[in-house]
């Protein structure tokens, strides 16, 4: 950009207002409060690392058990996909919701992201299609559903604590880890930062 | 008056904040269509309003869950569930219940409803109350599928073969369905209505994107 253009403009994605960028400033909307401009948060280091061990403990918390239950003499297992496919018969359609909104969709935005950002972390040309990847990633938010999943199994617990002895397995901490991770990595992200790097 | 891309003539992108001269069809960017306001949004917010409240009445009727211990069998629905917990003394979880499959989900039908209608029919309703209700509808949107992951959980976890067992109910799927047409509805609300309407009516924000991008143009002197 040259010294006499005139300052980059951005617009707020939820009210329109318009904002003149101020170079390596925070912007925030003045009217309704979204976050337009993260400096610290640059698409860097950090955020790749916390993409790479969320997608450590999707892994980890498939395999492991994730609530076991004891009442008489008899122990049973939970693991996420039992969980996920708790429905069978006619409700299996519902199975497969559960499903993705646990696990397949939460790491398929982890997959997204690892693949738009690790290019522009390691300074190299971005991969094809990146701009839909993020766009894809940015679009599956709101459906990836891993936080209301731990709280659920929390409600779960105290509804049979009275009946039967519950212990969470390992899958559960894994899990609740990834939970912050994913929180962290939204924290990390400054989607203007990233747009602007992926226009280049 | 916050100046918007809008009321200076521009276009602003919904994806990654870019702003582009008012004819600009797709961003260049990050490759998203661009509308300055999305006039469709409003009849897909109203289908999916009214397909999630069609899929919350078989919700209620049909059983969510089917408990049997030992020769004991019995469904209960949603509310048949909570007055159970009630008369066994559980009255905290079945308040809880109550509030997040009965209450939260109305209160979303009523909300969705009411800033669709305002919005469309300029209502008397300030910018800052439409708003707060976008974001509440927003933030607790998600969080009624709470319930079917507790199903889930109980279903998968309580299978003592002959001594106790747990099964979800079709009303599980009901719920389910319901909570992601209402997501849909609210996701299609182009959020960006809810300040236009507070603007003096020469700017209807709701024709013709081109033409009424002409008349804010002539009504507007550039600002600032």
């Amino acid at each position: 950009m040259t010294p006499n253009s005139p300052p980059e403009q951005i617009a707020c994605p939820t009210c329109d207002a318009i904002y003149d960028v101020q170079p390596g400033a925070r912007l925030s909307c003045e009217r309704c409060h979204t976050r337009l401009i993260d400096p610290e948060a640059r698409v860097g280091l950090r955020l790749l690392l916390v993409s790479l061990l969320s997608a450590a403990l999707i892994f980890g918390a498939v395999t492991y058990p994730f609530l076991t239950i004891k009442r008489f003499w008899m122990t049973s297992d939970a693991t996420i996909i039992d969980t996920a496919l708790a429905f069978d018969g006619p409700l299996l359609f519902l199975s497969i919701i559960v499903l993705a909104l646990i696990l397949l969709l939460p790491a398929l935005r982890l997959a997204l992201t690892i693949y738009v950002v690790a290019p522009l972390v390691l300074k190299l040309r971005p991969l094809p299609l990146a701009k839909g990847a993020f766009g894809w990633a940015e679009r599956l938010r709101p459906w990836s559903m891993a936080e209301i999943f731990i709280i659920g199994c929390v409600v779960a617990l105290t509804k049979i604590i009275a009946m039967a002895e519950v212990t969470f397995g390992p899958a559960f901490y894994m899990f609740a880890g990834l939970v912050i991770l994913l929180w962290a990595q939204d924290k990390l992200l400054c989607r203007y930062s990233l747009w602007k790097a992926l226009e280049k | 008056m916050t100046r918007t891309a809008r009321s200076d003539g521009k276009v602003g992108c919904r994806r990654c904040a870019a702003v582009w001269p008012k004819e600009t069809l797709r961003c260049t960017r990050c490759g998203a269509r661009l509308t300055s306001r999305d006039r469709h949004s409003l009849t897909l917010v109203w289908f999916w309003w009214l397909l999630g409240v069609l899929a919350y009445v078989p919700a209620n009727i049909w059983p969510m869950l089917e408990t049997r211990v030992l020769l004991d069998a019995s469904e209960d629905t949603i509310i048949e569930g909570a007055l159970k917990l009630l008369t066994h003394g559980s009255v905290g979880i079945a308040i809880i219940i109550l509030l997040a499959s009965v209450a939260v989900p109305i209160a979303k039908f009523a909300i969705i409803a009411w800033l669709a209608l305002t919005v469309q029919y300029r209502l008397p309703s300030g910018s800052k109350a439409r708003h707060r209700a976008f974001e509440a509808v927003e933030f607790v949107g998600r969080w009624s599928m709470i319930d079917v992951f507790v199903v889930a959980i109980l279903a998968s976890l309580v299978q003592f073969s002959v001594l106790a067992s747990v099964k979800p109910g079709p009303a599980a799927f009901g719920f389910a369905i319901s909570v992601i047409f209402t997501m849909l509805s609210a996701l299609s609300f182009d959020s960006r209505l809810i300040w236009d309407a507070d603007l003096p009516e020469e700017d209807v924000p709701l024709a013709g994107q081109s033409d009424d991008l002409a008349a804010v143009q002539k009504s507007a002197p550039p600002q600032g």
